[in-house]
């Protein structure tokens, strides 16, 4: 590891804390950021001669603060007319050492840089983007390519995003509890969104590493704030699945299903860190989504074939995550489990009241064919099955239902014999 | 004589490497490792998982309390250990220079004398019986 690379991943690691903080200081983000560049450029000057500060974030967040503060005096001279809100709280610059920066602001400022990228009027795409660049510090060319958009356009969607959020009310007091709730649930669904990014696009390594990226930022938050059971369950479920990646896609990048996957291939350390996780959120009984999907995830990582996989537990879970949060798809999923549990029959009868919410949905149609064939009544799961093929999103969804359809023509051209 | 030599580093710093500077780093470390482990000077290693998936069990005067996290707050976390087999302190500290050199940038390596220690977790006396 060169210099160059130790001080990047300092840089990369501090990011989060010192543009919250330097954000916090100015009330502008454009203004944080300029001030965090700045001080960037001063660590790569005085970093390789002096080594590394102790205190990374602190040092970026003072030299940042001072370099801030001297661009807000300009400008003011040039506009003769001072800022007072802007300048302020900015009276102690002059003392700001090290270890005065007050820490118990830091995981606050974490939270709300990661939750100004949430504002609701921001589409998801948008909230991504934004995240990752502000908070993660990737570039807009290595965004744009994770996106599959031309650099001008991403850049062009990041700066209407910043001037949406801009015009918003972000809070710089601290929050109570009950609205720090409320944004760690949008905060943890962005972070889930930015997982599935990459996850979804495993097969692109320009969108892959947004998976681990997506885990970084929320052990960072759980390392913020510890005992928050929501955000152990969402560092879980991420784990949990990425644990998988190896193993989802065969020589030809088609996707392997979770029953065909070949389990040596599962990361151990990783399903070891979202097991703990799993079983330290337990501990505090506050049941979240989360929780419950990580709980899922987890049953699957502990059976060591598919035949082992406990199937009444998870349709447990699934009823007590369709409780908490309904929806077509969770019941869709909680109708896999009680296919193994129950039989096809109850399953088909759980997913029949959805035909008409689900009419677009691959696989609804897909689960339901292969129910229908469970039960033997081809000629209706060769119906589910031609529409879920018109509906397929991949070649590799439309593999898979293919060698259904197959199955069931080779079976009934035997039966006509 | 056994020594231990216990690694600290800023997490969120080892936790911001690419997969390509983690493994290479782990890979520089193995030779540093391996040489010992030829030269029979090198027990127990192990490379523990992040800080947030730590759990403390805290004596009371009471019932024990499980609080979520490290025992303690510190600028750089105990993130894994050597145990090796040396004469002399200048050995030890010889290799935790070359477990630097492997891993250059932040953190410390903090070395202790062993008092006792079980390679098989008791002794194989008692074990046995």
């Amino acid at each position: 590891m060169t210099d160059l690379d130790w001080i990047e991943a300092a840089i990369t690691a501090a990011r989060p804390q010192a543009v919250g903080a330097l954000l916090r200081y100015f009330r502008d983000l454009d203004a944080a950021e300029e001030a965090f560049q700045e001080a960037c450029l001063r660590a790569l000057k005085s970093w390789p001669r002096n080594g590394p500060p102790r205190d990374a974030a602190a040092w970026l967040i003072l030299v940042g603060r001072n370099s801030g503060v001297d661009a807000v005096r300009k400008q003011a001279r040039l506009t003769a007319l001072p800022d007072e809100a802007a300048i302020s709280d900015l009276d102690d610059v002059e003392d700001g050492v090290v270890e005065t920066l007050d820490a118990d602001h830091y995981r606050d400022d974490v939270l709300r840089l990661l939750f100004i990228c949430c504002h609701p009027d921001l589409p998801a795409t948008q909230q991504i983007a934004l995240a990752l660049r502000i908070v993660s510090g990737l570039t807009v060319k290595q965004i744009a390519r994770a996106f599959l958009v031309s650099e001008a356009a991403m850049e062009q969607r990041i700066t209407r995003a910043k001037a949406r959020i801009g015009a918003g009310d972000a809070s710089f007091e601290t929050p109570g509890p009950i609205e720090r709730a409320e944004r760690f649930e949008a905060v943890a669904a962005m972070l889930y969104l930015v997982f599935n990014e990459g996850y979804s696009g495993a097969a692109d390594p320009a969108r892959a590493g947004l998976a681990d990226e997506a885990i970084r930022l929320s052990r960072l938050l759980l390392r913020l704030f510890k005992t928050e059971p929501e955000i152990m369950g969402l560092t879980a479920l991420l784990l949990l699945q990425h644990a998988r990646s190896a193993a989802r896609f065969d020589a030809e990048g088609q996707v392997i299903l979770l029953e065909d996957q070949d389990r040596s291939r599962w990361s151990r350390t990783m399903i070891a860190e979202g097991l703990a996780l799993v079983d330290k959120a337990v501990r505090h009984q506050r049941p979240g989504v989360y929780q419950i999907q990580a709980a899922i995830a987890a049953l699957h990582a502990r059976a060591a074939t598919p035949a082992d996989t406990d199937w009444p537990q998870i349709d447990r879970l699934y009823a007590a995550l369709e409780h908490m949060q309904p929806s077509p798809v969770v019941t869709l999923n909680r109708a896999v489990a009680v296919s193994k549990v129950a039989g096809p029959e109850k399953a088909l009868a759980l997913i029949e009241p959805l035909a008409d919410r689900l009419a677009n949905y691959f696989h609804f149609h897909g689960l339901r064919g292969g129910l229908l064939l469970q039960l033997n009544r081809q000629a209706e799961a060769r119906t589910a099955f031609d529409r879920a093929i018109a509906l397929a999103g991949t070649p590799a969804e439309a593999a898979h239902i293919r060698t259904h359809l197959d199955r069931i023509l080779k079976e009934t051209g035997l039966a006509a014999e | 004589m056994q020594y231990a030599i216990l690694c600290y580093n800023q997490e969120d710093v080892v936790g911001a490497w690419t997969k390509e500077e983690d493994d290479a780093v782990m890979a520089r470390l193995m030779v540093v490792q391996t040489n010992l482990a030829k030269q029979g000077k090198l027990g127990p290693t192990a490379r523990l998982l992040p800080t947030t998936s730590a759990t403390t069990l805290r004596k009371t005067a009471g019932e024990p309390m499980v609080i979520d996290g490290p025992f303690a707050e510190t600028k750089e976390q105990f993130l894994g250990f050597y145990v090796v087999n040396c004469d002399t302190l200048e050995e030890v500290i010889q290799i935790a220079k070359d477990l630097a050199i492997a891993n250059p940038g932040v953190g410390s390596y903090e070395i202790r004398p062993v008092g006792v220690f079980f390679p098989h977790g008791a002794p194989q006396e008692a074990i046995d019986a």
